[in-house]
């Protein structure tokens, strides 16, 4: 990986995530030509590792500042998935209740209106930004009302941790209040799958949320790299003292992590809701253990391990798949995670000591 | 009217208290050397005028305003720059960019004083790219004295600039020092090395058990022979 860096840099390329994505995924692809493996399973672990790439940034990026493990995570993305529920409106509009018949419908605005071949329609791409808006305030609004509270009086880390899963575990409840504990969906127009060789279907919406992940993360790498916030985002993580008498005003690092940190989670929550063609209070909540895990892997706070880790834990958990029982996907995840934790507690590119 | 006075500070973490009403002055253009045994509160002290720690009890004056309950932003836009002892670099940023840290609240010609920083630091202008973290010594302590320099201070705090340097290494950061003085910045610095820093001091502070011991010209304290015997190591 370095050399080919280098070799970029020599051709005057600047590397990106981007371009490691795409490595990524060309290393994938070899691994779907291996007879054993099926080629199928391989393109579709990709796809889920797009997903919890952009779960797995935001998460990783909290980290590094705010120092926790943010276990609401998962929940920050069900919430985005919802918001545009709220928006566009379920499927079944004869039984979905108050919160799920859509506010677009009720503008007169044709949610089932497919957009080229994908079966969501153009208003959940109108919904997007503002699931992201939403999901990021509130995020703020909870750092206001629970973790500052918390870091003034000087907690440690595992607190802060034990207190987001009670936020988590509220807003699952409050989406469940809201929404019902019913499985909901988006509405959805064509199934046009392309077909491909060696067995693989690929479904257009799949090859959106890749597509999507990867400005994504590229997107958020300049941010990090060529912004005046991202700068100080990444200097308060490194050294948050060094940073306080740098003159870099923390608290505004802290809410400006908080809400892109929420809004890529609500991001990869309407991803989520897209890839899996359907929603679900909990949807999040089980996400968590593949986005912790794809963090781990790549290093506690380092956004680039994060998107690495994301892609080995979506190929894994998918190609897996072929040997033993798909409910046990989760279990993939969390077999990685310890095996990881115990070999390489630092992740792959977390340095000793 | 000194550039810095602080008066009977106390200050310290949770329920140790460890500045028990020390009272520190810098005048413009002074170099002022703080020595005393380990655990005397010199880095603490140094803390609490950057604002890292609380000001409890006493009042710490800067050019005419009293700083005691401000952040440690409002400090630094104040002139008032502190170096920490360790963890004084971003090591995951480059070089140039911890210098962008160091001029975050610069109004402006942010690259034209990184230039200048590479004029005064040449092995930092070699390679601008570089991250901070694979640094060594020396270069790591020249870019933290670099980065706190960026906003053209009044003062500089430095915390043993040359803690776990070669001697070589050591007599070149104290070189740099001094200059730094001479192009009008007021020093206030804590030192191990005791004799080294005193000899460039125009006065010197001994703190013991977070109280002020001595107080005396820099080279005074030098031939002070208690001073020799019980902080100097004879």
């Amino acid at each position: 990986m370095t050399n080919l860096r280098q070799a970029a840099r020599r051709v005057g390329l600047a590397w990106t995530p981007g371009h490691t994505t795409l490595v990524i995924i060309a290393g994938a692809a070899l691994l779907g030509l291996l007879p054993f493996v099926k080629m199928g399973l391989v393109v579709n672990g990709v796809f889920l590792g797009a997903i919890i790439a952009v779960g797995a940034i935001g998460l990783t990026l909290v980290y590094g500042i705010l120092n926790f493990a943010n276990i609401a995570h998962g929940d920050y993305m069900t919430l985005g998935a919802y918001v545009t529920l709220f928006l566009v409106g379920s499927s079944q509009t004869d039984t979905a209740t108050w919160a799920a018949r859509g506010i677009f419908p009720a503008l007169g605005i044709e949610s089932e209106a497919g957009l080229g071949p994908f079966t969501f329609g153009y208003p959940v791409l109108v919904a997007l930004p503002v699931a992201v808006a939403v999901v990021a305030a509130g995020a703020i609004a909870l750092d206001f009302a629970v973790y500052r509270r918390l870091r003034d009086r000087g907690v440690n880390a595992v607190v802060l941790a034990m207190a987001s899963l009670g936020v988590a575990i509220a807003l699952r409840g409050l989406a469940q209040i809201i929404w019902s504990g019913d499985t909901q969906h988006l509405p959805r127009e064509s199934k046009l799958v392309y077909r491909l060789p060696m067995d693989v279907r690929v479904a257009p919406d799949a090859i959106f949320v890749a597509i999507a992940a990867i400005v994504l993360v590229t997107v958020v790498y300049f941010v990090l790299t060529h912004t005046r916030m991202g700068k100080a985002m990444r200097a308060t993580a490194d050294n948050a003292d060094l940073a306080l008498v740098s003159g870099i005003d923390t608290r505004r690092v802290i809410w400006w992590t908080w809400g892109m940190g929420a809004g890529l989670a609500a991001t990869a929550g309407v991803m989520l809701a897209v890839f899996q063609a359907q929603l679900l209070p909990i949807m999040g909540w089980r996400f968590l253990i593949p986005l912790f895990a794809a963090v781990i892997l790549g290093g506690l706070g380092n956004p680039y391990g994060a998107l690495v880790g994301a892609f080995v834990i979506g190929v894994a958990s998918e190609v897996s798949t072929q040997w033993i029982n798909p409910s046990y996907k989760p279990a993939v995840a969390f077999a990685i995670l310890i095996v990881m934790l115990l070999v390489r507690p630092r992740g792959i590119f977390g340095s000793p000591g | 009217m000194a550039l810095l006075e602080a008066t009977g500070v106390v200050a310290g973490y949770g329920a140790a208290e460890i500045l028990r009403g020390v009272s520190v002055t810098v005048e413009e253009g002074e170099v002022v050397t703080i020595i005393g045994p380990n655990g005397c509160g010199k880095s603490t002290l140094m803390k609490t005028l950057a604002g890292l720690v609380r000001v409890r009890a006493g009042s710490v004056r800067f050019e005419d305003a009293d700083i005691s309950a401000y952040p440690p932003e409002r400090i630094v836009r104040a002139g008032l720059c502190y170096v920490p002892q360790s963890n004084n670099v971003f090591p995951s940023m480059s070089i140039r960019e911890n210098l962008e840290m160091g001029g975050f609240i610069r109004a402006g010609g942010v690259a034209e004083r990184i230039d200048e920083m590479f004029s005064l630091f040449p092995d930092l202008g070699r390679r601008p790219s570089l991250k901070a973290g694979s640094l060594s010594g020396g270069q790591r302590q020249m870019l933290a004295i670099a980065r706190a320099l960026m906003l053209d201070p009044a003062l500089l705090l430095l915390d043993e600039p040359s803690a776990g340097l070669s001697p070589a290494v050591m007599d070149m950061v104290f070189e740099r020092i001094r200059g730094i003085n001479e192009s009008g910045v007021s020093l206030l610095l804590v030192e191990q090395n005791a004799r080294e820093a005193l000899g460039m001091s125009d006065r010197g502070y001994i703190l013991v058990s977070g109280e002020n011991r001595l107080e005396d010209k820099g080279q005074a304290l030098l031939d002070n022979p208690e001073v020799g015997r019980l902080y100097l190591g004879g």
